[in-house]
């Protein structure tokens, strides 16, 4: 034997009309080593194909009743996408008909009379080719089975990302929002809540990287979100929370580009802070000027809860006011040539728009004139300012029984400079108070009322802000900077806030004291002021006037007084 | 090559250089270019980047992140315009001396 033993023997047909050139090839193939099959024309050769399988045919070309040609043909049919390789045996010199047999579908030929060494070889060369093919075909399923696997899971991770991703309020009146459907899911998060005084905090945010990855960050942030807002936490502590966790869970690459607004009703007013998302626009309609909400901050999930910054912007509104937020899928929108959208063309879009409505489709179209397809990760999101009246929170849901409800208790605190600077009392209040049965039904108002005493006494009188900045937007602007510098610098002073909890009848009545040590205000010019809400100082006073009984301020204006009240329950 | 490193010839500043766009497809290449050294300065060159997307921005905070975090002296010059708007977005300038 000159030739070496194919590691793995192979079955091999061989289809020869001659019965001496069969036995003949037969026992050369069969020394090498293979098992042979035999058949003495095309059509057996095929059925002797379908029944047993052969790996590798050697096919004479002209057989009587079905000739070699028609039977690679039909062998080839049945083999389907696995490589079952066909060799020619062929006295045929003509190249045409050589051609002939590969057209058919033979791989190779070999000519008679058979050299061993060459039969050898080939087969084995053609044994490599079929198990070449074999791995193709085996590392394609696995590919495909991975594919699926991995479509499935993403179903999964977008089912629970949605439910958490776009959730809370976002069906209220005053929002309209517009995600691109393409992308299974893209990463860009948002969400919208209530909080107890029923203002409204709105978050877009945008995880670095798609899919999974964005799902596994989403969960914890959209949680925070929802438990500090629904308890009553502001913005800047929801914030901090919010990005001491990211930065706790998420690796060192990964983070979240947020918006973060809290539009508040009562004030009109918006508070907002941008880390690391485009330009938002404010869309004042009276005067049709669009002032950009700019990113001030790294995004969150990236600094140190010690290096974070949690300042945010207040910029007044009126009702009919939009804020516009978009993800950076809408300006980061590459043509050809990888020029990008970019502010500018955006901006065009905003100065040609004429129906508000109309906006995002008009930006969609923009994009797509632009590119010439849609990018999976356009989110865009349009608040406007309604009447606190045509917006109703919904009601809080309470699970104990109020069997152990306290109806007679007093409590006093004072909040002194250290802790003014970063704490924010009024959620553990508000939760205090509302453990009183009669004062859920209010727990709105309380809340506000509670908020702006508590403001009015840290803003005007411990840090001596003077309200009547507020009376131009420039001017708003300008009195939260000095808020949040005043209260870097703040040394001392406090807040009192005394509450006092007494049945009174069948129900009850709460009285809030909150004294501060500031240096007090002229209460008789500003009772005298009438109870409008269309200016943007003193909002607080005719609030608090508004929804408690018998607001009243004494000590020159550094001690505020009001009360609620409640009948019996039913 | 799209990302090239050259080392000073003090072995004190490590230069990386990124060619196209600086996006995923880079993630490999750029983490090789200083995973096995030790770093005291770092210069990030963007004069052939065309393009930065927000995994660029985390193979930075990476890269950061390995140069000693807080600590880190990193540079990140010649950006285009284009790629200096994604970084002023970002507010990255916090992080990194962009120039």
């Amino acid at each position: 034997m000159t030739n070496v033993q194919p590691l793995e023997p192979l079955t091999i047909l061989i289809a020869e009309d001659s019965a001496a050139d069969r036995m003949l090839l037969s026992s050369i193939v069969r020394r090498q080593g293979h098992e042979v099959l035999t058949a003495a024309n095309g059509a057996e050769a095929v059925e002797a194909f379908r029944l047993q399988r052969p790996q590798l045919v050697l096919m004479d070309a002209m057989m009587p009743v079905m000739d070699g040609f028609e039977a690679a043909r039909q062998i080839k049919a049945l083999a389907g996408e696995t490589l079952v390789p066909i060799i020619f045996l062929t006295s045929l010199t003509e190249s045409e008909a050589l051609a002939r047999c590969l057209e058919a579908g033979g791989d190779d030929f070999l000519a008679k009379p058979y050299n061993q060494v060459i039969l050898a070889a080939k087969i084995k060369a053609m044994d490599r080719l079929r198990r070449l093919q074999a791995t193709v075909l085996e590392q394609r399923d696995q590919i495909a089975r991975h594919h699926d696997y991995l479509l499935n899971e993403q179903r999964v991770a977008k089912a629970v990302f949605d439910k958490v991703a776009h959730s809370g309020c976002l069906n209220a009146p005053n929002i309209r929002y517009l995600q691109s459907p393409y992308a299974l899911f893209n990463g860009d998060l948002l969400l919208a809540a209530f909080t107890p005084a029923g203002d409204m905090h709105v978050l877009l945010g945008d995880f670095t990287g798609h899919g999974l990855p964005a799902a596994v960050g989403a969960m914890p942030l959209a949680e925070v979100f929802y438990g500090m807002t629904a308890k009553g936490y502001g913005l800047s502590e929801t914030l901090r929370e919010m990005n001491a966790k990211l930065k706790r869970i998420l690796p060192v690459d990964m983070f979240c580009c947020a918006t973060l607004l809290c539009l508040s009703f009562q004030r009109r007013s918006v508070e907002v802070w941008n880390g690391g998302m485009p330009d938002g626009y404010l869309h004042s309609i009276a005067s049709g000027e669009r002032t950009p909400l700019t990113a001030r901050h790294l995004p969150l999930g990236v600094l140190s809860p010690q290096t974070f910054d949690d300042r945010t912007e207040v910029f007044p509104m009126a009702v009919g006011d939009r804020v516009f937020l978009l993800s950076d899928g809408v300006i980061d929108t590459c043509d050809a040539n990888e020029q990008l959208f970019g502010v500018e063309r955006l901006q065009r879009v905003f100065a040609a728009n004429r129906r508000p409505d109309q906006l995002f489709e008009e930006i969609e179209q923009a994009l797509r004139d632009f590119r010439g397809e849609a990018r999976d990760d356009v989110s865009m999101v349009e608040v406007s300012l309604l009447e606190a009246a045509q917006l109703s929170p919904p009601a809080l849901v309470y699970s104990d029984s109020g069997q152990s409800c306290p109806l007679d208790w007093s409590v006093s605190f004072e909040f002194r400079a250290a802790t003014l600077k970063r704490f924010n009392p009024l959620p553990y209040l508000l939760q205090l108070l509302l453990e009183v049965h009669g004062l859920r039904a209010q727990s709105g108002a309380l809340y506000s009322v509670l908020a702006e005493l508590y403001s009015n006494a840290l803003e005007h009188g411990v840090l001596g802000l003077d309200s009547s900045l507020k009376r131009d937007a420039s001017g708003f602007a300008r009195y939260y900077q000095q808020r949040n510098a005043r209260l870097d610098e703040l040394q001392d002073g406090y807040v009192r806030v005394h509450l006092q909890v007494a049945p009174k009848g069948e129900g009850g009545c709460l009285t809030i004291r909150v004294e501060d040590s500031g240096k007090g205000f002229d209460v008789d010019r500003v009772m005298a002021r009438p109870l409008d809400g269309a200016r943007l100082s003193g909002r607080g006073v005719s609030l608090i006037r508004q929804l408690s009984r018998n607001a009243n301020w004494s000590d020159d204006g550094r001690s505020a007084r009001v009360e609620f009240f409640w009948e019996a329950l039913a | 090559m799209s990302v090239v490193t050259e080392v000073s010839p003090d072995g004190q500043k490590l230069t990386i250089s990124i060619r196209g766009r600086f996006d995923f497809a880079k993630h490999q290449e750029f983490r090789e270019s200083y995973e096995d050294k030790e770093l005291s300065a770092v210069v990030v060159d963007l004069k052939d980047a065309t393009y930065l997307d927000s995994s660029a921005l985390g193979m930075l905070l990476l890269l950061r992140d390995h140069a000693g975090g807080d600590d880190s002296d990193i540079r990140v010059v010649n950006s285009s315009s284009d790629v200096k708007k994604i970084l002023a977005i970002s507010n990255f300038d916090k992080l990194f001396d962009i120039s």
